[in-house]
């Protein structure tokens, strides 16, 4: 059984149409890039699938259950973790504290237990080390990976990661793209939105184009570079940068 | 929840205060022992004026709860306060003593509060605060029409006048402090608790809670009804210390107004700043209550005062000078052992 379903999805906002009949399937433990041009409508997929949205039409099934009307708390709770855009830090309560809450809520941990799983978020992403910082105080790295921690310490079976290397250095999105890789080899199912491909191609095997909310292209992450649908979304020019990262 | 990650326990060592919690729990205890051997050390005077003061300190903790935690400004908390204090007088009147009416007629709020949460919670920010405010008035109009509980003229609270006026006194104060008491103690471990950081979260960002699995509905609707029940607490208190209950006397707008100015000018969004608010509300008014309407445009200026230039509260403004905090409800990550 696909641990995702999306069949049909549609959504718009009074003329502008993010989502126009998507359907794709992932399997559990299984990694997929999205890239897409700005307004394609990636994020709102996000949204639709985390329960930010309604879709208009079609059905969204995770782990074979229907999501309509699910809450998006209840999502969490089910195993769908999310991280914003644009970092969404609890910015009056310390690192470890955005994590616990995480750990307490999203994946109904108690005592000493949401302790744990708190802080092994923290340690897998990389911010252990500032556990009692105010999250914020902190810099752009360290947000992002913060938003990471929190969608992990909800202990996820699908991690939606929305641009999370956007706006880092190169050293700081091969950082990232290790962390990455380590929540891969532990099983958790991974959507990853990125306009750094780069970082997309060393992790997953799977990439699909969005434009103007649809599906346009879906496979071999170097077979749908290579596709006409995809060059002529990128006005035909090799914008796309695939040099891998040093 | 998935069991995907496998946790490796870290015998990680959190720390939930920034000083000693014997300290902290030898001062409680202290103060606890003199305001409970306060009828027997304090002029009677003082004991009466202790009295409202404990009352004021219920209303605006609870409304502390429920505005600077939860972030739902209310201006019909009087409803509740006087829904538990004709709650006291119904059991009273049905033969209870009422003292021993007060938790009943708590409780009795907080289940009256239940449906009505389904009604506000549908409506955010201003809609929510008049909303609120109708839910009270609603509350004065329907007990003002029961002539069992005196409509609009008023009933004495039975079962009182067999005490002897020194000992009613005692009693009443005694009730008016262990209520606040509760109320406080109850406060403070639930923000200790789980509950505490998840209305932190939500205070700070309401989306971001909800996709880390927050209920943040549920939560909104727990919290109204232990405000309520709060509420109800100073309301049954109130009763028997007046002990002439009247609709015009339980259901004040003026309640409200002094719940959100002794939560503002102390510190909204602390446990301590209602206190140190009432503290500041009861000895303005005490020095200043021969000054007729003077001592309510003092009261007013002060207000404005703080809200332009300390919003964050008088406690807000110690505990960013000091970095203290007398209650404390966070976590501290001590080095876990690896």
């Amino acid at each position: 059984m696909s641990l995702l379903q999306l069949e049909g999805i549609s959504k718009r906002f009074g003329r502008v149409v993010v989502a126009d009949e998507i359907s794709f399937q992932l399997e559990p433990g299984t990694s997929l890039g999205i890239i897409g041009p700005n307004g394609a409508g990636k994020s709102s997929m996000f949204g639709l699938i985390s329960g930010d949205l309604k879709p208009d039409a079609g059905t969204i099934r995770f782990n074979g259950t229907e999501l309509l009307g699910v809450k998006a708390s209840s999502r969490c709770r089910m195993g769908i973790g999310r991280t914003y855009q644009i970092p969404q830090p609890f910015e009056h309560l310390t690192v470890f504290e955005n994590a616990l809450l995480a750990a307490q809520q999203g994946a109904r941990a108690r005592g000493t237990e949401s302790y744990d799983v708190a802080y092994d978020a923290l340690r897998r992403t990389g911010m252990d080390e500032l556990a009692n910082r105010p999250a914020g105080s902190l810099g752009l790295l360290h947000r992002k990976r913060l938003e990471l921690s929190r969608a992990l310490a909800t202990r996820p079976r699908l991690l939606l990661l929305d641009e999370i290397a956007g706006g880092l250095t190169d050293p700081e999105v091969l950082g990232l793209t290790e962390v990455i890789k380590d929540l891969q080899s532990s099983g958790i199912a991974i959507i990853w939105i990125e306009h750094v491909v780069r970082a997309l191609l060393s992790t997953v095997s799977r990439l699909l184009c969005l434009a103007n909310g649809t599906v346009i292209a879906d496979g071999d992450p170097h077979e749908v570079l290579a596709s006409e649908a995809v060059r002529a979304v990128y006005l035909g020019g090799k914008i796309i940068n695939e040099a891998p990262l040093s | 929840m998935s069991e995907i990650l496998s946790v490796k326990p870290t015998a990680l060592r959190v720390e939930r205060s920034t000083f000693s919690p014997l300290f902290t729990l030898g001062g409680v205890i202290a103060v606890a022992a003199f305001f409970t051997l306060a009828p027997w050390i304090l002029a009677a005077s003082w004991v009466s004026i202790l009295s409202n003061f404990f009352i004021l300190v219920i209303m605006a903790t609870m409304w502390n709860l429920l505005a600077g935690y939860a972030g739902m400004v209310s201006i019909g908390q009087q409803g509740f306060v006087g829904l538990g204090a004709y709650a006291t007088l119904y059991l009273a009147l049905k033969g209870m003593n009422p003292f021993v009416a007060i938790p009943f007629a708590a409780l009795i709020c907080g289940v009256i509060a239940i449906p009505i949460t389904f009604l506000l919670l549908r409506l955010r920010g201003g809609y929510f605060s008049v909303a609120t405010w109708v839910v009270a008035d609603s509350a004065m109009l329907l007990i003002l029409s029961v002539a069992y509980l005196g409509g609009g003229t008023g009933k004495y609270m039975p079962g009182l006048l067999s005490l002897s006026p020194t000992t009613l006194n005692h009693d009443v104060y005694l009730a008016t402090w262990f209520g606040a008491l509760v109320v406080l103690v109850g406060t403070y471990l639930l923000l200790r608790s789980r509950v505490g950081l998840l209305l932190s979260s939500m205070r700070d960002n309401e989306i971001a809670a909800r996709s880390a699995g927050a209920k943040v509905t549920t939560t909104r609707r727990m919290i109204y009804v232990v405000a309520a029940i709060g509420c109800g607490v100073a309301g049954a208190v109130l009763a028997v210390s007046q002990p002439f209950v009247q609709p015009g006397n339980e259901f004040q707008l003026q309640f409200a107004a002094e719940m959100l100015f002794t939560s503002m000018i102390g510190g909204l969004g602390t446990i301590e700043g209602p206190i140190l608010g009432s503290i500041i509300f009861f000895t303005l008014q005490q020095s200043l209550q021969n000054w007729g309407a003077w001592y309510l445009i003092i009261f007013g200026s002060l207000a404005v005062v703080v809200a332009i230039w300390q919003p964050r509260g008088l406690w807000g403004a110690i505990r960013d000078r000091f970095h203290v905090e007398l209650l404390p409800v966070g976590y501290r990550v001590k080095e876990p052992r690896a």
